[in-house]
């Protein structure tokens, strides 16, 4: 006994001072981490820095003539999406998860494809449909004579309901989940204390849906705050477009980044809202709701069908057969040309080459914060993988900036050592940009399925297989990696099908003259010439139902 | 193989979580370790399997020192198996290949033969070509054996492997996992936390607090000669009541209780401890003590009875003499083994 209690009081005090510090930093992973996390924190840092030095020359101007309306412009189309995918979003997963009526099982997994449809396709073929001299309204003027027959679809309201249909899946995916873990059970509950049907839905089951309802309206309004293409098309003035502007138009990347710092004050606010709803929500959502289904009655049920029927039809069936019948006409004009061939061959490559990157990242990233649980290298985890809030503008010129610092130091160096003769360096106007903005935005896209993955190695995972004599390598290749497959390649393809998507990191950040499919639909819609963007369009929705197919098909695994 | 871990002392940061602990299992044995949770039973399965270094001491296995201070065998060149509390399937592998995944010295053909007979020694003939989770959890939990001694380990380490499984599985698989160890003669330590279990397929059972091996013996001596009131109390049911000691045994108020220690002096005031069982129901018997609370239990009643004094006491009566809540019964005493403790200590009386 008391040989124990010797060795107890003079061993604590030998752990000298030195050591008791090496022991409270974080391991050699957390490099790991903090390189990945590093793009995020960089942009984050440049932005807040610029906004308090301003540019003297350019922002009055911005201030008195631009900021005004581009704030109004931004705070009302945030406002109403975040209102018309709540109402949507809610509306249409309470249908399908709870109620019967004719078309429900179609329905539940339809409303998901217009995750295929990007805001800046569905906002093209709304005004090249709907404006004046749209094939709409001159079939009204046939039928009804000359006049304007229906409201400017240029408008305010036109761009809220043009994002509210792209973003709504965001609402009614979550929303959906957390009806069916409710079931029509919840409703017998409040019918059990005097309640009717209609009093139950908002007294007892909308409440309890509510921090996922608000979860997923937090992501549709960071889509909205992060959106480019769709506002540049209808020419409605928001931040993102501001900060292009300034950028491309006064030339003055301090003015760009004043702009930004207002944006990623406005995407933090959200970011906090979304996290403090996501730690209340928590549910394991089976395939059919507890307690059955409420059959509706005749009328409600074709109501019901009516309602989903118009939301599908305006929010895909419509806008993607008008794609196909444009691009239709536009390859028997030789649409699928050389260009176009060369557009499609740039997309795909840039996407799956970043999409590999990023894949590579996420499961850096995840091994990293598997393997160190020190609270320093846990914080750069989390940072890594909010980057998917910053806006695509805002990445963009956060990270151009410091790549320019970097690229100018070292053609300095390089000047010093070969005076004349030394190459000039273009870092910022190269891929790396692209890359690593890329990075820093679908990170979290990738990171997500691995880890879901990972959870499943169990550390008595691990330590069973050691037991049996397998460890190192031989243990990564026999049982983590093919735990980990099905995340690798969901990720992977995610993040492709993000890339493909995006538009504004490319635009702003291509090496001049790159084009690929989105910015071909950019150059194409801001000249009003819907038919030629139909094409590039096509292949991005085309793209774009793949995770829809994952997503539906993951649904049906949850049993 | 035999298994010896001396005087294993481990610690994490600064709290002592095993504080010298030290037992012996004979080769071809069942050892059980029992305690309350977080008492560092499971970290004394872990030092051995290797995955926790020790401080102090060291583990011996037949005539290797496999762990002392500053040296440790990996897990993986021990040779011994281990069954995990969540049964830890890979979940990519159909159940022969689980089993086969141990196995990965040998060539494919022996590996094979090997795994189905294991598996088909165990009654899993049928299930080699699912997935472990299109198992029931008592399946999954044949297949965590099966692939646990599959490469026929000396020794077995099994931590809480039945906590998941319902209480009537879990009886009946602890009876076929004793029989099987047995057949095959290998040495076993399993973690528990249920004494039912532990009295089922263990030949010695360790009871552990607070890092500390309080009896390390069979089933039988530890209800029966608990070293100390943690044990006695840990143990089965009991009462501890007030006794003195006399010339020819030690007086409690419902009678002379023959025998006790020998090294105690008449006049010396004593706790004894009364199990269920020493106590009888006899209806002719002059002493009674009120039913304040029945537990029917099938073959038995466990009655609760009051005393004068303010005590109570179990007795465990056959079936047939059913009493209601509130009448008075006949009681005596029958005590084969008189524990007694220190009225200040907590270490029994030597016999």
């Amino acid at each position: 006994m008391s040989r124990r209690d010797d060795c107890a009081a003079t061993s604590m005090p030998a752990i000298s001072r030195l050591q008791r510090l090496l022991r409270s930093l974080p391991g050699p992973w957390f490099l790991v981490t903090f390189a990945i996390a590093l793009p995020a924190i960089l942009v984050v840092g440049v932005v807040a820095g610029a906004s308090l030095s301003p540019d003297t020359e350019v922002w009055p101007h911005l201030l008195e003539y631009v900021l005004p309306r581009v704030l109004s412009n931004t705070v009302w189309l945030v406002l109403g999406v975040a209102v018309l995918t709540t109402v949507l979003g809610t509306g249409l997963a309470w249908l399908t998860a709870v109620c019967e009526f004719p078309g429900r099982a179609i329905f539940s997994w339809a409303l998901l494809l217009p995750l295929a449809i990007p805001g800046y396709v569905l906002g093209f073929v709304a005004i090249g449909l709907l404006e004046y001299a749209g094939p709409v309204q001159g079939f009204l003027r046939e039928w009804l004579g000359p006049g304007n027959w229906l409201p400017p679809i240029r408008s305010r309201i036109g761009i809220i309901v043009v994002l509210g249909l792209t973003l709504y899946p965001y609402v009614y995916l979550v929303a959906r989940g957390a009806f069916l873990t409710q079931g029509k059970r919840v409703l017998e509950v409040a019918q059990s204390v005097g309640f009717n049907r209609v009093q139950g839905f908002f007294k007892v089951a909308l409440p309890m849906a509510r921090p996922w309802i608000a979860g997923g309206v937090m992501l549709a309004v960071m889509e909205t705050l992060a959106d480019f293409g769709t506002v540049a098309v209808f020419n409605y003035d928001t931040l993102t477009t501001a900060i292009y502007h300034a950028w491309f138009g006064l030339f003055s990347v301090k003015a760009a980044l004043q702009l930004a710092s207002f944006l990623v004050l406005g995407v933090f606010i959200v970011v906090v809202i979304e996290q403090w709803f996501r730690t209340r929500a928590r549910y394991n959502p089976g395939k059919s709701p507890p307690g059955g289904r409420i059959s509706l009655g005749t009328r409600s049920r074709w109501l019901g069908f009516a309602f989903c029927a118009l939301v599908l039809l305006m929010a895909f069936l419509i806008p993607f057969t008008q794609l196909l019948i444009w691009a239709w006409h536009d390859v028997a004009e030789g649409g699928l040309d050389y260009r176009f061939w060369g557009f499609a061959w740039r997309s795909v490559s840039l996407s799956l080459t970043a999409a590999g990157t990023i894949t590579l990242a996420a499961l850096l990233l995840n091994y990293a914060m598997r393997l160190d649980a020190h609270p320093a290298s846990q914080l750069a985890g989390r940072i890594a993988t909010l980057g998917y809030a910053l806006p695509g503008t805002v990445l963009a010129i956060g990270i151009f900036v410091p790549l320019v610092f970097v690229n100018n130091q070292l053609q300095g160096v390089l000047d010093y050592f070969f005076a004349a003769n030394a190459p000039r360096l273009t870092l910022q106007t190269g891929l790396a940009t692209m890359l690593i903005a890329y990075l820093a935005r679908f990170l979290a896209v990738a990171h997500q399925p691995v880890a879901a993955n990972m959870l499943r190695i169990t550390p008595a995972i691990d330590e069973s297989i050691r037991v049996l004599g397998v460890s190192g390598w031989s243990a990564l290749r026999r049982v983590h990696f093919p735990m980990l497959k099905t995340g690798l390649l969901t990720a992977f393809s995610l993040a492709f099908v993000d890339l493909m998507k995006e538009m504004p990191i490319t635009l702003m950040t291509r090496p001049f003259g790159w084009e690929t499919l989105a910015v071909r639909v950019f150059e194409m819609t801001s000249e009003g010439q819907w038919q030629q963007a139909a094409l590039p369009a096509c292949a991005i929705v085309l793209v774009g139902l793949l995770p829809v197919v994952i997503l539906t098909r993951r649904s049906d695994n949850e049993t | 193989m035999r298994l010896e871990v001396d005087n294993v002392v481990q610690a994490y940061r600064t709290r002592q979580v095993l504080q010298g602990i030290s037992f012996q299992i004979e080769a071809g044995d069942i050892g059980c370790l029992i305690g309350p949770s977080g008492c560092g039973k499971t970290t004394v399965l872990r030092c051995i399997a290797g995955f926790e270094p020790v401080l102090e001491g060291q583990i011996i296995t037949d005539d290797a020192v496999i762990s002392g201070p500053g040296f440790t065998v990996p897990p993986e060149h021990r040779g011994i198996g281990m069954v995990f509390q969540d049964f830890a399937l890979l979940p990519h592998l159909k159940v022969l290949e689980n089993v086969e995944f141990g196995l990965h010295s040998l060539p494919s053909t022996a590996r094979r033969e090997q795994a189905l007979a294991t598996l088909s020694s165990m009654g899993l003939a049928g299930t080699i070509d699912v997935y472990p989770h299109e198992l029931s959890g008592g399946q999954q939990q044949r297949v965590a054996l099966a692939r646990a001694l599959a490469p026929n380990p000396k020794l077995l380490l099994m931590d809480e492997p039945f906590s998941s499984l319902d209480a009537e599985l879990r009886h009946r698989l602890s009876i076929e996992v004793r029989e099987l160890l047995k057949e095959r003669g290998t040495t076993a330590l399993m973690v528990t936390h249920d004494q039912q279990e532990a009295f089922s397929i263990a030949d010695k059972i360790g009871v552990i607090l607070d890092g500390r091996l309080m009896q390390w013996d069979s089933a039988y001596q530890l209800y029966h000669e608990p070293a100390n009131r943690f044990v006695a109390d840990f143990i089965g049911r009991g009462v501890i009541v007030s006794g003195l000691v006399e010339e020819d045994g030690i007086r409690i108020e419902l009678g002379l209780l023959k025998g006790g220690s020998a090294i105690l002096t008449p006049g010396t005031s004593v706790d004894v401890l009364l199990r269920p069982d020493d106590i009888v129901h006899d209806d002719d018997s002059k002493l009674t003590a009120m039913v304040c609370h029945k537990e029917f239990r099938g073959a038995d009643i466990l009655y609760t009875l009051c005393m004068e004094c303010g005590d109570h006491l179990y007795a465990l009566v056959p079936s047939h003499h059913n009493h209601n809540v509130g009448e008075h019964i006949g009681v005596r005493l029958e005590a084969d083994h008189v524990v007694t403790f220190p009225k200040h200590g907590d270490e029994k009386h030597p016999r």
